[in-house]
């Protein structure tokens, strides 16, 4: 699993949001654009790009775009 | 695995009812930043829902359902053997919902009431039950009543919630008659059982404390008697479980996605079901949605959305899916081959 593309699938789920500022370290739910519905958008990417399952609390116990790529990643694996 | 199919039973007759109430989500300011709010409409699909007032009940949209259907089709009260009454809002703990229906629709002492008690996904486990008392010796017709008004049961400081839901009634009648299979798939995963739920009840006892409002996770406000929903386990659930249901049962059934005339889809968000269509290739014009002027009503939303979209459309023969999914958890889908469905337009209580 490639942590760019990853990224790069979550800078692509945001409307407003530079994806130049989207970064591994990013923490995700401070960006302005952060909100209920765009963690279903998450949820879903990762259902489509990775097909893995994604619940609540995996959002919630992650801070960095990192942090949800290494959930996808041990999953994956 | 429950996979059922039936043969020579089907849905003659189709009415839903609605409170004439309208709330728009536009006004949702007190709840969501004013910025934000097209936004959230954009996602959730849902413009405006139908709220019932303080003293209308879903038995109260679901009667109204049921005289319009035996009006529209001829039906005399004396010929219908079962009425189950699909519902988490009956009118009250004890009786039964369905007795009281009994009574108020003249239907003789003879019919075999009971309720069913299920989430979103309510209406397709109540058809299936409707199917097989139909296909019994002694059933000729089973009127399944599946009515909601969560807007009695969500708090409207509940930003995951009180956006979403709507109120309804509908009556289904279901007879034996010249019809081709009908095949159900029917599933449940307790482990879900926290995803949405209602906290007081029997396991916690109803006390004084349990009405009182308290700030709850991300800011939400709700009592113990109010219902509660993790939208992201939700979603998560529906996105891993609905699309491969319906896969399953075309694969069993001998079809493909092409054979599908209408696919009924719970009304849950706009958003999910857009993500189902996508990810099921089906042609867009085949599913329909009725999510932005009714809301999610729960389980009365799959037979309202054939009320709304397909009333004039199912004359003849038509292939008919129907996905529902929710609290439980419980989900399901079933394939209809359906003749001469009468459906009556959706009208205003």
């Amino acid at each position: 699993m490639n942590l760019d593309l990853f990224i790069e699938n979550f800078a692509d789920l945001l409307d407003e949001t530079d994806p130049d500022t989207i970064h591994a370290n990013t923490h995700f739910k401070k960006l302005n654009e952060w909100s209920s519905l765009v963690a279903l958008s998450v949820i879903a990417m990762i259902d489509e790009e990775y097909d893995v399952e994604f619940r609540g609390d995996d959002i919630r116990n992650s801070t960095t775009i990192e942090d949800l790529f290494n959930i996808v990643k041990s999953r994956v694996e | 695995m429950a996979k059922i199919t039936f043969q020579g039973v089907g849905i003659k007759a189709l009415s839903a009812c609605v409170p004439s109430d309208i709330v728009s989500n536009k006004d949702l300011g007190y709840l969501i930043p004013e910025e934000e709010i097209s936004k959230v409409i954009d996602n959730i699909g849902i413009v405006e829902r139908r709220i019932a007032p303080d003293d209308v009940t879903a038995s109260d949209l679901c009667y109204s359902a049921a005289q319009r259907l035996m009006q529209d089709n001829g039906i005399a009260p004396d010929s219908i053997d079962v009425l189950i009454f699909m519902s988490q809002t009956g009118d009250y703990r004890i009786p039964a919902t369905s007795c009281i229906m009994q009574h108020r629709l003249g239907l003789p002492k003879s019919t075999m009431c009971f309720d069913i008690s299920l989430g979103c996904s309510g209406y397709l486990f109540a058809l299936s039950t409707a199917f097989a008392y139909a296909s019994m010796e002694g059933i000729n017709r089973v009127l399944l009543l599946d009515g909601e008004t969560f807007s009695k049961i969500v708090n409207r400081r509940d930003k995951v919630d009180w956006p979403l839901y709507g109120d309804a009634g509908t009556a289904t009648l279901i007879e034996k008659g010249d019809y081709g299979s009908s095949t159900f798939i029917l599933n449940t995963d307790g482990c879900g059982e926290d995803a949405i739920k209602i906290h007081a009840g029997m396991r916690n006892p109803v006390t004084a404390d349990s009405c009182v409002e308290r700030e709850q996770e991300d800011g939400n406000v709700r009592n113990d008697l109010e219902v509660f929903m993790d939208g992201m386990d939700v979603f998560n659930f529906a996105i891993s479980k609905v699309p491969k249901c319906v896969k399953q049962l075309l694969s069993e059934t001998d079809h493909t996605i092409d054979d599908v005339d209408y696919l009924v889809f719970h009304q849950a968000n706009r958003f999910m079901m857009d993500f189902f269509v996508k990810k099921l290739k089906i042609a867009p014009d085949r599913v329909p949605y009725c999510i932005g002027k009714y809301g999610n009503t729960s389980s009365t939303s799959i037979p309202l959305t054939v009320a709304s979209e397909l009333n004039g459309r199912l004359d003849g023969d038509h292939t008919v899916v129907m996905s529902g999914f929710g609290a439980g958890l419980s989900w399901g889908a079933a394939l209809l081959q359906m003749r001469d469905c009468k459906v009556s337009p959706v009208f205003d209580y």
